[in-house]
This record gives C-alpha cells, sequence and structure tokens, in this order.
C-alpha cells in the first residue's frame, strides 16, 4: 500500500486519508456572478500529471492537508498543512 | 460492405474462408473534411455512422490516437439499461436501449445484445422503500421496472444467499426485464463498419495535439499526422476531455477518475441476469464465456492511470462472495481500468463549446456504454444542425450556471 506523508504524523497508509478536491481555491465574493459561482463549484482544475489537491486524515489526525500528487503515476512528492 | 449472413458463412466455409475482407479501411487523414470527430470510442464512432445514415453527411473523419474501441468502450463491464430516475435522463437512456434493441440487425454485426434482466437488491426495508420511490418516478417515465418481492429475486438468481443470518439478505429487488449485456468491441467494430461503408474516414494512430482557429472559431485539428480543416469538430474522448478542452482554452466540469473492472475464471452458466447491490456498491453478471465480470464503484481520488487500486478490487469482490458464496471457490483471473469523466451530477455534458465551431460529448462518466447509440444519435444532430435533438438540450454545459442540474445520485453503482 502507499504511503502519504502527512505533516502532522509522519508517512502513514493511504487508506487513512480521504480526498477532498483541488486545492488552491478561493471562494467567490459575496457580489460574485453564477458563472462565478458555477466555476467555483463545478469547474475544477483535473490535471493531467502534477495536481495540487485536499485530504484529510480521516483516520489519523483528523486534519486537513495538501498533498502534491501525480494523477498519472500516483507518486505523491509533497505534503504540507491546509492553511500553514 | 460485405454483408454478414449465414448464406455468406456456409459459402466461406466452403472455400477455406479465402473470401473474406477487412471490415473497414484505415484510412490516412485528407487535409479536409466536413465533419472530424475526435476519439474512436463508441460514442465518435456511432456519431459518425448516424451523420453519414441521418443526415447525409458523408465527408467525416473519426480521429482515433490509439486504436478504436480500445478505451473505455473496450474496458468496460457492457451493461446496458435505463433505469434512472429523472425524466430527462429516463428518455435519453431509454431511447439508447431502444436502438440497442435493433441495432444487430440495422449495423448487420451481431453485438451479442443479450436482454438478460437486471435485478438491484434490496437489503432492507428502507432499500425497498427508496426503490419504491425510484421505481414509482421511471415507471412515469416508460422504463420497464417492477419491484420484485424476495421468492422472485431469489428464483432469478439461485446462488444468492437466502439463510436468514446472512450478510446481505434479500428483500426484493428493483427489476429491469429489458436490460442486458451485449458484447463491447462488436459495438465499436460494427458501427466502424457501417461507418465506413457509408464513407467515413476511420483514422487510428492519430493523435489530436490541438485546434487552430480563425477569426476566434475552430477551423482546423492539429494531430500527430498532420493538420486537418474541418467545418465543425466534435469531441467525444471521455476521460481525456478536460486535457483537450484545456488545449483549446476552456475549462470543464469533469474530473477523471478511474473506474475498474474485473472477471473470474470462466465457469458453466449459472447466473442468467445481472446482480447489482447499490448498499454495498457492487454488481456482478456472467460474460458468454463463462467468466464472472464484476464492477463497482469508482476508485477514491482522480487519476488518469488506466490502472484501478486494490482497495477497491476488494471492495468489489468481497460483498460479492458474502452475496454468492458458492463464488468464494473461484479464481480472479484479470482486473482492469479506464479513466471516466465524471461530472457533477452524474449526467452527461453534451452541446456546443464556448469555443465556436467545437461540440462536446462527454461528462458520460461511469455509464457510457449503455449510452453509444443514444450519444451517437444526438451528437450528430447537434454537428449537422447546429441545433440540440430534443433528448440532448437539458445536457448542455450550460445548465451548470443556471443551477439546472440532473442529479442522477441514482445512477448507483458505476457501470
Amino acid at each position: 500500500m502507499q504511503q502519504f506523508p502527512c505533516p502532522f504524523c509522519g508517512p502513514r497508509p493511504e487508506d487513512e486519508f480521504r480526498y477532498a478536491g483541488d486545492a488552491g481555491r478561493p471562494r467567490p465574493g459575496r457580489d460574485a456572478s453564477d458563472a462565478e459561482w458555477a466555476a467555483y463549484l463545478y469547474f475544477g482544475r483535473n490535471a493531467r500529471g502534477a495536481a495540487r489537491e485536499l485530504w484529510i486524515h480521516s483516520y489519523g489526525c483528523g486534519r486537513w492537508i495538501e498533498l502534491s500528487r501525480d494523477t498519472v503515476s500516483h507518486v505523491v512528492d509533497g505534503a504540507k498543512p491546509m492553511n500553514p | 460492405m460485405q454483408r454478414y449472413s449465414t448464406w455468406r458463412l456456409i459459402r466461406e466455409a466452403l472455400r477455406a474462408h479465402s473470401g473474406w475482407v477487412p471490415a473497414w479501411e484505415d484510412r490516412d487523414p485528407e487535409p479536409r473534411y466536413e465533419i472530424v470527430l475526435v476519439g474512436g470510442g463508441g460514442h465518435g464512432l456511432a456519431t459518425a455512422y448516424y451523420l453519414a445514415r441521418n443526415h447525409g453527411i458523408r465527408r467525416v473523419a473519426v480521429l482515433e490516437r490509439g486504436w478504436i474501441g480500445g478505451g473505455n468502450t473496450g474496458r468496460n463491464t457492457t451493461i446496458i439499461r435505463s433505469n434512472y430516475f429523472h425524466p430527462r435522463s429516463a428518455a435519453l437512456y431509454d431511447f439508447s436501449v431502444r436502438l440497442y434493441e435493433g441495432l444487430a440487425r440495422e449495423l448487420n454485426y451481431n453485438i451479442m445484445f443479450s436482454q438478460r434482466g437486471m435485478i438491484e437488491i434490496a437489503h432492507s426495508e428502507a432499500d425497498l422503500e427508496t426503490m419504491s420511490r425510484a421505481a414509482n418516478s421511471m415507471r412515469l417515465s416508460g422504463v420497464d421496472i417492477t419491484l420484485i418481492g424476495r421468492e422472485q429475486a431469489l428464483a432469478m438468481a439461485p446462488l444468492l444467499d437466502p439463510s436468514p443470518g446472512c450478510r446481505w439478505p434479500v428483500r426484493g429487488a428493483l427489476m429491469q426485464r429489458r436490460a442486458g449485456t451485449a458484447r463491447h468491441d462488436a459495438v465499436a467494430w460494427g458501427y466502424a463498419r457501417a461507418a465506413a461503408a457509408l464513407g467515413v474516414h476511420i483514422i487510428q494512430g492519430c493523435e489530436v495535439l490541438g485546434f487552430d482557429s480563425v477569426n476566434g472559431r475552430a477551423a482546423a485539428v492539429e494531430t500527430s499526422r498532420g493538420r486537418i480543416e474541418a467545418d465543425r469538430i466534435g469531441i467525444a474522448v471521455a476521460g481525456n476531455s478536460s486535457s483537450l478542452a484545456r488545449a483549446t482554452g476552456f475549462e470543464l466540469p469533469l474530473h477523471s477518475y478511474t473506474l475498474q473492472a474485473m472477471v473470474s475464471e470462466p465457469v458453466k452458466p449459472c447466473l442468467d441476469c445481472i446482480v447489482s447491490s447499490n448498499t454495498n456498491g457492487s454488481y456482478v453478471s456472467q460474460s458468454d464465456k463463462g467468466e464472472l465480470v464484476m464492477g463497482g464503484n469508482l476508485d477514491r481520488c482522480p487519476s488518469y492511470a488506466q490502472r484501478g487500486g486494490f482497495r477497491v478490487t476488494q471492495s468489489v469482490v468481497a460483498p460479492l462472495v458474502e452475496m454468492f458464496p458458492a463464488f468464494g471457490s473461484l479464481r480472479l483471473m484479470r482486473q482492469w481500468g479506464g479513466t471516466v469523466d465524471a461530472s457533477p451530477d452524474n449526467s452527461p455534458i453534451i452541446g456546443p463549446a464556448p469555443v465556436p465551431g467545437i461540440y462536446l460529448n462527454c461528462g458520460w462518466g461511469t455509464g457510457g456504454f449503455k449510452a453509444i447509440p443514444a450519444g451517437g444519435t444526438v451528437f450528430a444532430h447537434l454537428l449537422a444542425t447546429g441545433t440540440h435533438h430534443p433528448l440532448s438540450a437539458p445536457f448542455d454545459l450550460g445548465r451548470f450556471a443556471r443551477g439546472e442540474l440532473i442529479d442522477e445520485a441514482h445512477a448507483g453503482v458505476a457501470h
């Protein structure tokens, strides 16, 4: 099983983590248009290759983290707390 | 086109099969077509066929990066059904089932469509209540759905564990009698052969790298085998849709996930319908070769790897072995994955792209195979006329900004 590096707990089995969406997507302001809301809610990056993703260490410390993961090779080459 | 028939088979048997000709010609690209279709899977090939047959447009090319039917069309578990909750989905998928019913005759190609029926098992009173709500909605849409009891479900699949204390008790089932399976490669090959006979060019080993615009309108495709001009371009590339869209300068509301499938070693006939469980996320049918064909939910995070993780394999096989204890003695023979394009509402996206001249057929996610004839028909209508077929209008890309999603949560386990 693949090991994910939790910034709080160290290397842990991938089973302990849950995928939670794309990282780095700021919530639009109150006056945002329908199109801007749709872009935020639905139009994700869906990167082929290097991606920044949010994961939750559900069966560990329970904290949100940001993983740098390759969506083709599945290699994880970095992890940091979601809001450092 | 050389027509296939019993007479032809006998004739060829008597002369050492010397008279068969290739089913379609593998073409080199020409510099210009009226319509270029990117993606030689089921949807691309069916679109090409219906463009020629329904609309008389024969200057059409299908560009395929690998070989036709080598992506999700050749990797799925071949389930064909139309038990969808919302009327707009039910109309589209039931239209597809009806086209499948006449497809072998129409294409003169045996797609081996076997309407063996499908039962989705209810394991609890709560399951039964959810299913009766779904059944009522589907029946109002004209889909042949019946809620059946425990005895009838066990009669349809006698190897289900009937014991009272079992892990997955059978309380009843949602049955679609007209659901079934087909030979997936034959669907791709049959459409390719029929389209080629009408003049469509099928070009394999031709990767699309990007699009060229003239005055803001897409006018040509840049490929690994040169530039090809086109009046209109249709994209039907499933899990690769986002990459092509980004190369053109727009985003799509899709995430690419691995969907895996697996087969056991072949055994004698023991299961003559499709059995699924939304509760435990698995389903199984038996192929004509005798293998048990199994599948379940998406892998757990976005991926373009075309291979599934062991965690989901186990989550599919374990409940099936609990439901069918006899299957526990079989060995798993093969397991594989395809890259599917999951949309936020589990419904497809069909319509013009934000770049004029480009049209989209994507977002089928886990259920594209069952929709091939309908997807081809409505996409051909869109490309030929520039306007939506009535069945595809609700599935336009604009529905996300309008908040008019067609949320098919009941689409259930992925097949």
